[in-house]
C-alpha cells in the first residue's frame, strides 16, 4: 500500500514553492521597479496598476514583496550553508576524535549557543557596517552549534557500529569513515535540521532588518518594510500586513516542510505513529 | 612460561600467527589470561567456549580492534612481527589485507545506507589503491566467488534487500577480497538458519582452502567446529583449557570442562523425553568473579584443593590445563 504523504509536508512544500517561485520570477520580472519612487502615488490602496497598493514613497508594494522574497531566500540559503559548512565538520571532528577535541568543540558550541543571534549581529554591525552580509554571517554562526550537536550525537552512535570497525580494519581513515559512513547516515537528520534552520534564519533576518541591522535600503526586505510601515499604521494598515504575512507564511512553510520531512524520513517515528493509531 | 615450541625457528616458519601470553584487561580486571597458541599456515582452527569466555576479545585483540577501555598485553606475531607493537599505520597495512575478520551479525556489520557494491569495493580501494571503477569490477568478481546470485544486480542493492545468508556472503566477499593469509571468523553463522549455516561454512572452507589461508573459527557450536576445523582450542574464563586436534579433543577430552561441553550435546539416537538434557552445573561467573586458580573450579566435579592454583597447560600435541585430567 502506498503511504499517504503527511499533510504538513504537502502544505509546507506548497508554501515554500510559493516563496521560491516568487523569488525566481522577481529576479526577471516585477510589475514595476521595486525601488522606483512615485511621489504622486503615495500610500494608495490597491488599484489595477498597483495590485497591493503603494508605500509611503509611492513604491509598488507587490514588486517590493516579490523582491523581498528573493532577499529572504538568499539570506536563508547562505546562512544555512554557513551553519552546515562549519557545524558539520565540527560535529564530525568531535565524534571521531572524542576526548579533549570533543570537549573543546562542544564547550565552544555551548558558548555560541548561549549567545543570542541578535546580539552577535549587533556586534558584527558595530564592528563592520550593517549589511546583508554581516546579518548572514551572524545568523549563520549562531546556527553552527545546532548542526555540530546533531552530527556529533548521530556520529557517536554510528561510530559504535560494526561496519565502522570493519572499515577501520581495512585501514579507513577518520576522514574516509566520516564521509562514507557517518555523513550518509546523518543526511536525513541534516535535511530536516537545515529546513528548520532556514525558518529560523528567515525570522532572524526579518528581526535584524526591522532593527535596521540587516539589509540596508534601498534593497527591499520584509523586515524593514514592516518597520517602515509602523509610522503609518493608522493611515495604511495594509502596508504592515503584507510583509508581516509574507514572513509568517514563509516561516510556517519551512517549519511545516521540516516537520513533514522528519515524518517521512524517520521510519521509527512513522512506526510509532502507526502503532498508536 | 607456557611453552609452545615457538622458540623453534623451523616451526615458526609454518605458523601464520603466533599468540604468546596474550592478556586482555578491562581496567585492572584481566578477562583473558596469558593465552598462547599458534595457527599453522593453511590450517583451520576452532576456538570454542561459552559466552563470556573471552573468545571474541581474543580475536579483537589480535586484530587490534579492542573497544575503548580494554588493553592487550603479550605478543601477537604475524610472520614474526608483533602486531601489538605496531603503529596504527603499520597495523592498517596488515589488518583487513593479510589478516581479515568476519563478524557475527551481518546486519550491523553492513552500513544500511550504503550499496553492497560500494561496501565490497571499500577494502579494495583502501588496500589495493584501486580506483572506483576498477574496484567495482573486482567487487563483482568477489561476489561471484562467494556465489551470491546476480552479483551485478546485487552491487546496487542495499543490505536490507538481501537475506541473512546473502548478507553474510557479502561480508565474506569483503573479508576475502584481498585474499588474506588469515581469516578470523567470529561466529559467522550464528545469526543464520541451520540450512544456510551449512552453505556458508562450506563456502568459507572452500575459499580458505582455495587461497591457502588459515582460518580461526570462533564458535560455541561444537559440531560446527568438529566439521570445519582440524585443530581446536577450548576457552573458559579467559584461559585456554584444552588444545589439540579435533579428533583428540572431541574423542578423548582431557579437561573436565570439554567433557561437560560434549556431554551437553544431545544425540539424535537418544530418546530425549526420557533423558534429561544435561547441563553444566552452575553458570559462568561474571567478569572478575571467577574463582582464583582454575576458573572452572566451582563447577567442576573433580575439583579439590590443588585447583586453587591455576595449572599450566601441559602435553605435546594434545594439551590440557588441569590437575586432574581425564584419560
Amino acid at each position: 500500500m502506498r503511504r499517504r504523504l503527511p499533510l504538513t509536508l504537502v502544505v509546507g512544500v506548497l508554501l515554500v514553492a510559493l516563496v521560491i517561485v516568487t523569488a525566481l520570477i522577481s529576479s526577471v520580472w516585477t510589475p514595476s521597479d521595486p525601488t522606483h519612487v512615485e511621489v504622486s502615488a503615495r500610500m494608495k490602496g490597491p488599484t489595477t496598476s498597483y495590485l497591493l497598493g503603494t508605500d509611503q514613497l509611492g513604491r509598488d508594494e507587490l514588486s517590493r514583496i516579490m523582491a523581498g522574497a528573493r532577499n529572504t531566500l538568499l539570506v536563508g540559503i547562505v546562512t544555512v550553508l554557513i551553519a552546515i559548512g562549519v557545524g558539520v565538520p565540527l560535529g564530525g571532528v568531535a565524534a571521531l576524535y572524542r576526548g579533549r577535541v570533543e570537549d573543546t568543540t562542544m564547550r565552544l558550541s555551548d558558548v555560541l549557543l548561549a549567545f543570542p543571534a541578535i546580539l552577535l549581529a549587533i556586534m558584527f554591525a558595530a564592528v563592520f557596517q550593517p549589511s546583508t552580509v554581516t546579518a548572514m554571517a551572524a545568523i549563520g554562526i549562531a546556527l553552527v552549534p545546532v548542526f555540530a550537536r546533531v552530527v556529533r550525537g548521530a556520529g557517536l552512535q554510528i561510530m559504535q557500529q560494526d561496519y565502522v570497525t570493519i572499515t577501520r580494519t581495512y585501514g579507513g581513515s577518520n576522514a574516509w569513515i566520516f564521509v562514507r559512513h557517518v555523513l550518509p547516515n546523518v543526511s536525513s537528520v541534516l535535511i530536516v535540521q537545515a529546513t528548520v534552520a532556514f525558518a529560523v534564519a528567515i525570522l532572524a533576518e526579518a528581526a535584524l532588518s526591522y532593527l535596521g541591522l540587516g539589509t540596508p535600503p534601498p534593497t527591499p526586505s520584509w523586515g524593514r518594510m514592516l518597520s517602515e510601515s509602523q509610522t503609518f499604521l493608522d493611515q495604511a494598515p495594509m502596508l504592515a500586513f503584507w510583509p508581516g504575512a509574507s514572513i509568517a507564511l514563509a516561516v510556517l512553510g519551512f517549519n511545516l516542510l521540516g516537520d513533514g520531512l522528519r515524518d517521512l524520513l524517520d521510519p521509527k517515528l512513522v512506526e510509532r505513529l502507526e502503532l498508536s493509531s | 612460561m607456557i611453552g609452545l615450541g615457538v622458540a623453534d625457528p623451523s616451526q615458526a616458519q609454518h605458523d601464520t600467527l603466533v599468540v604468546e601470553d596474550l592478556t586482555v584487561a578491562v581496567g585492572t580486571v584481566e578477562v583473558v589470561h596469558q593465552v598462547s597458541f599458534a595457527l599453522e599456515a593453511g590450517q583451520r582452527t576452532g576456538l570454542i567456549g561459552e559466552s563470556g569466555s573471552g573468545k571474541t576479545l581474543t580475536a579483537l585483540a589480535i586484530m587490534g580492534l579492542l573497544p575503548e577501555g580494554l588493553s592487550a598485553n603479550g605478543r601477537v606475531l604475524y610472520r614474526g612481527r608483533d602486531l601489538l607493537a605496531m603503529s596504527e599505520r603499520e597495523l592498517c597495512a596488515v589488518r583487513g589485507d593479510r589478516v581479515a575478520m568476519i563478524f557475527q551479525e551481518p546486519m550491523t556489520a553492513l552500513n544500511p545506507v550504503m550499496k553492497i557494491g560500494e561496501q565490497v569495493s571499500e577494502p579494495l580501494r583502501l588496500h589495493r589503491g584501486m580506483g572506483a571503477r576498477q574496484a567495482r569490477s573486482a567487487a563483482v568478481q568477489a561476489l561471484e566467488r562467494v556465489r551470491l546470485p546476480d552479483p551485478v544486480e546485487k552491487m546496487h542493492a542495499y543490505p536490507h534487500q538481501l537475506s541473512g545468508g546473502q548478507r553474510q556472503r557479502a561480508m565474506i566477499a569483503m573479508a576475502t577480497a584481498c585474499s588474506p593469509e588469515l581469516v578470523i571468523a567470529d561466529e559467522p553463522t550464528t545469526a543464520l538458519d541451520v540450512t544456510v549455516q551449512a552453505q556458508i561454512l562450506e563456502l568459507l572452507v572452500g575459499l580458505v582452502e582455495e587461497g591457502g589461508s588459515s582460518l580461526l573459527l570462533i564458535s560455541h557450536d561444537l559440531p560446527v567446529v568438529a566439521n570445519v576445523c582440524q585443530r581446536v582450542l577450548v576457552m573458559y574464563g579467559g584461559h585456554i583449557v584444552e588444545e589439540g586436534s579435533v579428533d583428540d579433543v572431541f574423542g578423548e577430552p582431557r579437561h573436565p570442562y570439554t567433557r561437560a561441553l560434549l556431554d551437553a550435546i544431545p544425540s539424535l539416537d537418544e530418546d530425549l523425553p526420557s533423558r534429561k538434557l544435561r547441563a553444566i552445573a552452575g553458570s559462568v561467573p561474571g567478569l572478575g568473579e571467577f574463582p582464583p586458580g582454575c576458573p572452572f573450579r566451582n563447577r567442576c566435579p573433580r575439583a579439590d584443593d590443588v585447583c586453587a592454583v591455576m595449572p599450566a597447560i601441559e602435553g605435546s600435541d594434545h594439551r590440557a590445563a588441569c590437575w586432574h585430567p581425564l584419560a
